[in-house]
């Protein structure tokens, strides 16, 4: 009873804050006003536009790009937290605490740093011109978005798969080496396969943001490169079309919904067993 | 027995919560404003004089400010849209009749911004500053005088230069440039202006708002399409940069201030507009932020060298073809379609 009651906090608070937003996305995505009488009308012309030639670039932009930045977090990743969990403990604590201290700055701030870094005038440009190098663009480029989704989403990889490889139970590794596995197939048949829950929230917890940044995207091209996150904000905020900002949020959530489903299936695991997977 | 205390814990926090912030002892007016837009120290100076305390907000684009006001929560108190803004506004009845007796000084505002198309009668808004849409360039880095808005499509200064966020800015450089009316419906027009924006975007460095200005004085571009203002503040702090009024014509806009609909200060706002409208307090502003000033009392405070330049107080003859932009109707989709389009592109 008193389980119920101390539910009911939450409870309010995820219908007001979670569930009537869903469902207020979710009818704007299928009405439109009628320009003379300002009356709803059911419509499928917001979801039909959300797929015209203009906007399926947008979409294959913003999924390549995400990819992008979730493969090149995975593999950058997944040696670093092997690193940590094979570290003295004395300075994993450290080595971790790293990791997670400039998650403490705003995520802003840390994206108008880089503006500083690469710009034309910036750091990185004053070193290349130290050494008599030419100047180059970074700044308001391609790989400057990727860079900036990578470096703010690697903690997102590192931290799951750190934290299944630190609990591992060692002696199955061990097990492994005395049947005479040597170190590259014992880590191929039984670490990576162990290591997998933690890839899979690892995976889904830094292609969501990435797939739906705008801020990014926003400050490191200048407004350039629309991406998915940049035409749903332009939606809502500059052309106040809300109805076709909503049919494309429904979109990239099934999207979402539809990536982690995939992860999950491949992971072949319980989330439940899992312990670490986040979702 | 912790769950109990969890629960008790859980209602105390919610209920201060809720109470905290409904709580109300002092009349605040809700101000909102573009970024950058008042000198703020002009806020304290108005709580000593009245007693009545500042909360102020900001927005980097017309539509940003209407989409706020229209669809969000926030009662705000007061906003300074443009006039193209205002008329769309009077027209979808969002705004509060403004009392000019309540506001003595009006007297200074010039005879020129008053009865203006957008509001004909001057019964919903009060004139704050005028300016224009043009070039600012570095000396330094362009070797060439600038005259007309081809060189945002030169080949040579690709990756320079830097465009307006902002839509209808946008879409009138482009207009302008094919001769076109910026407020043209003809929707033949508006497709060439798009076709003539996205052959242009892999030239533009970045489409950007407020941070404008420390990108020309970092370097960072050479060239931006930029409000007067915006021009006027970095050409009074460094010589090396110059405005330009594009010889095809450009945007000559008013910013004007309004009380929206649903406004719980009403009396507050008329008293802060009277405070706007004086001639020290028009000029601590117009010293700030850069832009031409509606007070003809304020005017005869301004530095006599800025008559006469092209971001503060151009000569007549150099704007005469300008236009003002006027609010297009239901026919502003088409010009949110364009947009998104050539973004998206």
């Amino acid at each position: 009873m008193l389980k119920r009651i101390a539910s009911g906090p939450y409870l309010v608070w995820i219908v007001l804050f979670i569930l009537i937003p869903i469902l207020m996305i979710g009818f704007f995505s299928l009405v439109r006003t009628d320009a003379e009488t300002g009356e709803y009308y059911l419509t499928a012309i917001n979801f039909a536009r959300v797929f015209e030639p203009v906007y399926i670039a947008v979409w294959t932009r913003s999924i390549k790009i995400a990819l992008e930045a979730t493969a090149i977090c995975l593999l950058i990743g997944y040696p670093m937290a092997m690193i940590l969990a094979k570290m003295n403990s004395r300075y994993r604590t450290i080595a971790v605490m790293l990791f997670v201290v400039p998650m403490w700055m705003n995520f802003l701030l840390r994206t108008y740093a880089w503006m500083t870094i690469l710009g034309k005038n910036g750091i990185l440009n004053k070193i290349l011109m130290f050494f008599g190098l030419p100047q180059m663009t970074f700044l308001y480029s391609e790989g400057a978005v990727l860079l900036g989704m990578v470096y703010n989403f690697l903690p997102f990889m590192v931290l799951p798969i750190y934290t299944v490889l630190s609990r591992m139970d060692q002696s199955l590794i061990e097990a492994a080496e005395d049947l005479g596995g040597n170190k590259y197939n014992v880590f191929r048949k039984v670490v990576f396969p162990l290591s997998l829950p933690g890839v899979v929230s690892g995976t889904s917890m830094v292609f969501m943001p990435a797939v739906s940044t705008f801020v990014i995207s926003n400050l490191l091209y200048g407004g350039q490169y629309m991406l998915i996150g940049n035409l749903i904000e332009q939606q809502f905020l500059v052309v106040n079309d809300w109805f076709f900002g909503s049919a494309i949020s429904i979109i990239l959530m099934f999207l979402i919904l539809a990536t982690m489903a995939v992860m999950n299936h491949l992971s072949g695991n319980n989330p439940e067993e899992g312990g670490v997977n986040l979702w | 027995m912790k769950k109990i205390i969890i629960f008790v814990l859980v209602m105390v926090l919610t209920t201060v919560l809720v109470t905290a912030c409904a709580q109300e002892d002092k009349v605040v007016l809700n101000v909102y404003n573009w970024g950058d837009y008042i000198d703020e120290d002009i806020f304290e100076m108005f709580e000593e004089e009245t007693g009545i305390k500042i909360n102020y907000e900001t927005y980097a684009t017309n539509e940003e400010m209407y989409t706020k006001i229209k669809k969000g929560g926030t009662k705000y108190d007061l906003a300074i849209p443009s006039e193209y803004m205002i008329e769309k506004m009077i027209r979808e009845e969002m705004l509060e009749k403004i009392d000019l007796s309540k506001i003595p000084n009006y007297i200074n505002i010039d005879e020129d911004f008053k009865n203006l198309s957008f509001d004909p009668d001057n019964a919903y808004s009060v004139p704050y500053f005028w300016g224009t849409v043009g070039i600012i360039y570095n000396t330094e880095l362009i070797d060439e005088p600038i005259q007309s808005w081809d060189v945002l499509w030169d080949d040579k200064y690709a990756g320079q230069f830097t465009m307006m966020d902002s839509q209808r800015d946008s879409i009138m450089v482009a207009l302008k440039k094919l001769g076109y009316s910026m407020n043209t419906k003809n929707l033949d027009e508006l497709e060439e202006a798009k076709q003539l924006l996205i052959e242009q975007k892999p030239m533009v460095l970045a489409y950007v708002g407020d941070n404008v200005k420390d990108m020309l004085i970092s370097g960072e571009a050479a060239m931006a399409v930029v409000w007067s203002g915006e021009a006027s503040a970095v050409i009074q702090e460094y010589d090396e940069f110059e405005y330009v009024l594009p010889v095809e014509g450009s945007n000559k806009w008013f910013d004007n201030i309004v009380i929206p609909k649903g406004a719980k200060n009403i009396d507050a706002a008329h008293q802060f507009i009277d405070f706007l409208c004086r001639s020290d307090i028009g000029f601590l502003n117009a010293d700030y932020v850069g832009y031409s000033t509606v007070n003809s009392e304020t005017l005869k405070l301004i530095d006599p060298d800025l008559m006469g330049t092209t971001y503060a107080y151009p000569l007549d003859e150099w704007i005469e073809n300008y236009e003002i932009f006027n609010d297009p109707g239901d026919f502003i989709l088409e010009y949110d379609r364009i947009w998104t389009e050539v973004k998206a592109n």
